[in-house]
């Protein structure tokens, strides 16, 4: 009796009828042009546009969310979501905490990016939190400041608090190209990671198995590679 | 929102900071700011609640009863806030889903299996096909409960503190007068402490209005994730791409908090004035000469 009035309180509290379950698809939102908040305050960008497809092929109901970047591994393994899409490149290190579907984005190049053209690679670089290029900065002997949004680090070489931020080169293409030539790419190009994945818990096998048979379908049917060249230009890897 | 806002692109001036200004993205900015009085709303009258409980239970002649009391104050105010606005919301969202999981799942199991926190979909609160106004809403009600568990705690101590400090003679005489320890608590004390407690209650106020941008690490959208969001440089995958002005939102921020904090000393050396009023305190005392 206890348990069924506690049962019928909770269901009260979280107010919804039983009907289709729903794949919550987690996201930055702050990392253009992957996954970026559009001006009407809705998740847009590439992998907008994949999710939504890739949902539609393996005719599942999705629905998104936006989280912070540093905490968006935990808060998947508590379920606050299912799936990661937030241009998450596939590592080894993530690998040991949570699943990944194959990619749906190639390996891509990391680059520098700096106000001149003989910045000091091995003074202060900025990088995003807890990122692939972070990780590679710290260990290139550079100082690595860390900053909680993609768009902090970019900041921090405009305002002089870092001398170069490295970070993939996707991002960084459109904001140098808009800079008025303030901003440059410097140094060598550094292939980081096995291509860019959804990322999932290691118990939703089925799910993942799912969203597996969707990509490689936009893959073989080449609608992939049409919406890399959308929203990354003509010259962007492509499968 | 206007029509004339179609291309944004092919606009400039005025036109363009209006269209800009009421976009779909600066139109949540705004609505934020109403979360975050909502937020305050709903926070202050519960921390109030809990910290007069708190204080209650302290004073209280059963030993039991009095230890929860000052254990409750104690604790919360000796652990840091990040520590309950990270970890206490977690483990108070995961405890409510293993309950619930205890009561609708077929088989419920542990659901800690290693670095995951398994439940069955029927027992996730709220559910995962809820609308994502109901996990906004979970989210916010976990903000008021965990704001106000750590403020109840400081007002607690506050209150204690001003229930101590109603002259004793006061009670004396309301005891001679026959009444009951409830009478005196109801008729005598609590009236008159309030006038002990205002200080402190300000204080907490103010701090209250300041800490209510740690909604945010909730993952409630309040204002100080939108001008970050707003203000940062955007390029031209945005409908309005512009330079990196957090600074003019942070500013904007900055405004509403002063003007924010500048109104609750107005009200509140009101509402302290009518405390006062008739108190054999130094500031009854000062009113009265001023009215003479």
């Amino acid at each position: 009796m206890k348990n069924l009035l506690l049962a019928t309180a909770l269901i009260a509290v979280s107010g919804a009828a039983f009907a289709q379950d729903v794949v919550r698809l987690g996201t930055e939102g702050a990392y253009p042009p992957f996954n970026f908040i559009n001006d009407a305050g809705e998740v847009a960008g590439f992998e907008r546009e994949v999710g939504d497809e890739l949902c539609k092929r393996a005719s599942l109901t999705c629905e998104w969310v936006t989280n912070e970047w540093d905490s968006i591994i935990p808060n998947l393994q508590s379920g606050n979501y299912d799936v990661i899409i937030a241009g998450m490149s596939i590592t080894d290190e993530r690998d040991e905490v949570i699943d990944f579907s194959q990619n749906y984005f190639p390996p891509a190049s990391s680059a520098y990016v700096a106000m001149a053209a003989d910045a000091d690679l091995k003074g202060v670089v900025a990088a995003q939190v807890s990122t692939i290029q972070a990780g590679y900065v710290a260990e290139s002997g550079a100082t690595v400041l860390e900053f909680a949004t993609p768009d902090e680090s970019v900041a921090a070489v405009r305002n002089g608090e870092a001398v170069a931020v490295f970070a993939d080169k996707d991002f960084l293409v459109p904001i140098v190209a808009e800079s008025n030539g303030e901003l440059m790419f410097v140094g060598e190009e550094v292939q980081l990671g096995g291509g860019v994945g959804l990322g999932l818990r290691e118990s939703d096998t089925e799910l993942k198995d799912k969203f597996n048979a969707a990509i490689q379908s936009m893959k073989d049917d080449g609608s992939l590679n049409a919406l890399i060249e959308k929203h990354f230009g003509a010259e962007a890897a492509k499968f | 929102m206007f029509a004339s806002c179609a291309d944004p692109k092919s606009i400039e001036g005025l036109t363009w900071a209006m269209c800009y200004l009421t976009s779909g993205k600066h139109l949540d900015f705004y609505w934020s700011f109403l979360t975050v009085l909502l937020l305050l709303a709903l926070t202050a009258p519960a921390a109030l609640a809990m910290g007069f409980a708190g204080a209650t239970a302290a004073r209280s002649r059963l030993l039991p009863v009095s230890l929860l009391g000052k254990g409750y104050a104690a604790i919360v105010r000796g652990v840091p806030d990040i520590v309950f606005f990270l970890f206490f919301v977690i483990a108070l969202d995961q405890g409510l889903e293993y309950l619930k999981s205890l009561a609708v799942c077929e088989n419920p199991v542990w659901p800690w299996q290693g670095l995951e926190f398994r439940v069955c979909p029927e027992a996730k609160i709220p559910l995962g096909k809820s609308s994502a106004f109901w996990h906004q809403a979970y989210g916010f009600a976990l903000a008021v409960f965990t704001f106000a568990l750590v403020f109840g705690a400081f007002a607690a101590n506050v209150l204690y503190g001003a229930m101590n400090a109603v002259p004793r003679a006061q009670l004396e005489t309301a005891e001679a007068y026959g009444m009951s320890h409830g009478q005196v608590f109801r008729r005598i004390l609590v009236p008159q402490m309030w006038v002990y407690a205002l200080p402190g209650l300000s204080n907490l106020w103010m701090i209250l209005i300041k800490a209510t941008p740690l909604l945010f690490l909730l993952g409630v959208k309040d204002i100080v994730y939108w001008a970050r969001e707003l203000g940062g440089s955007k390029t031209q995958a945005y409908e309005y791409p512009h330079p990196d002005w957090r600074l003019w939102y942070f500013l904007g921020l900055l405004v509403f908090y002063l003007l924010f904090t500048k109104v609750s000393e107005i009200v509140l050396a009101r509402i302290s004035a009518r405390l006062n009023h008739g108190q054999a305190t130094a500031g009854g005392e000062a009113l009265r000469k001023a009215a003479a």
